[in-house]
């Protein structure tokens, strides 16, 4: 075929191309999949904590003045709901990371494969610790 | 429902940043994130105001800890979100351009955060 003209001005016949169309809110139709997005859209609320958590440093190098303004869009209702709805979203990426990180890693001992909730149970229990830690750190008067 | 975008070179180097990034985001951004999206606006917390949090980046080492805050999962959400839009909403024909806005701006965040930490007084 190689020999053929370059172009040919008729459609080649090529089996492998056939796709079948899938429509674009195929996400929307089982819960699993809904769940698979949502989990990836947790990725866009984290970038938004980094870039509040960039104003902070900023509003901080600038002076009192400017941390007080940022203090204050805190405080307005629209940041405050989208910082709540965030939070719940964190808290699944970390709940399915950790669910993950059991599938992600088979370990085998003995010959067998280690049960799932050993690995993320660990995980779960060091998050535990380390969300204790910095909130002693944090939140104590 | 292809895993490959496209065929980088530095596709290894990716996915370890977005795993890393996804460690770092699952163990400390939900505390952080509560202490300062909704302890912070509510006032259950000092350690946020103006004197306790300048004396925090004080140190060297929470200025370091803060930059690795940043950056990991930045590159962990421009990877998931790179991916998203190609499965997600099918956008298979920008694959050069959302790679390049995702992990460009991934890199932009770093450079922000180590420029404003470095320069911290």
């Amino acid at each position: 075929m190689k020999s053929a003209a370059a172009t040919p001005p008729y459609t080649l016949n090529h089996p492998r191309w056939y796709r079948k169309r899938v429509s674009t809110y195929w996400w929307l139709q089982r819960w699993e999949y809904l769940r698979f997005v949502l989990r990836e859209i947790s990725s866009v609320f984290i970038a938004i904590f980094v870039v509040e958590t960039l104003f902070q440093i900023y509003a901080l190098s600038r002076g009192p003045e400017s941390y007080s303004v940022f203090l204050s869009v805190l405080k307005n209702p629209f940041v405050f709901a989208l910082n709540i709805i965030s939070f719940l979203f964190v808290v699944f990426h970390s709940i399915t990371w950790f669910n993950l990180s059991a599938r992600a890693m088979s370990i085998r001992v003995g010959g067998k494969k280690v049960p799932g909730f050993l690995i993320s149970g660990p995980n779960f229990v060091a998050w535990f610790v380390i969300s204790a830690v910095i909130a002693w750190l944090l939140l104590r008067a | 429902m292809d895993a490959q975008p496209t065929k980088l070179r530095i596709e290894p180097l990716l996915w370890i940043l977005f795993s890393a990034g996804g460690v770092v985001a699952a163990f400390l951004i939900p505390i952080h994130l509560f202490v300062l999206g909704i302890a912070t606006p509510l006032g259950w917390t000092k350690t946020t105001e103006y004197a306790s949090a300048t004396a925090f980046l004080a140190f060297p080492i929470v200025r370091l800890y803060l930059l690795v805050l940043c950056s990991l999962p930045l590159f962990h959400a421009a990877h998931r979100i790179r991916y998203t839009l190609y499965d997600g909403l099918q956008i298979k024909h920008l694959n050069e351009v959302i790679a390049v806005a995702c992990y460009g701006g991934a890199v932009v965040g770093t450079v922000i955060a180590g420029y404003l930490l470095w320069n911290f007084v």
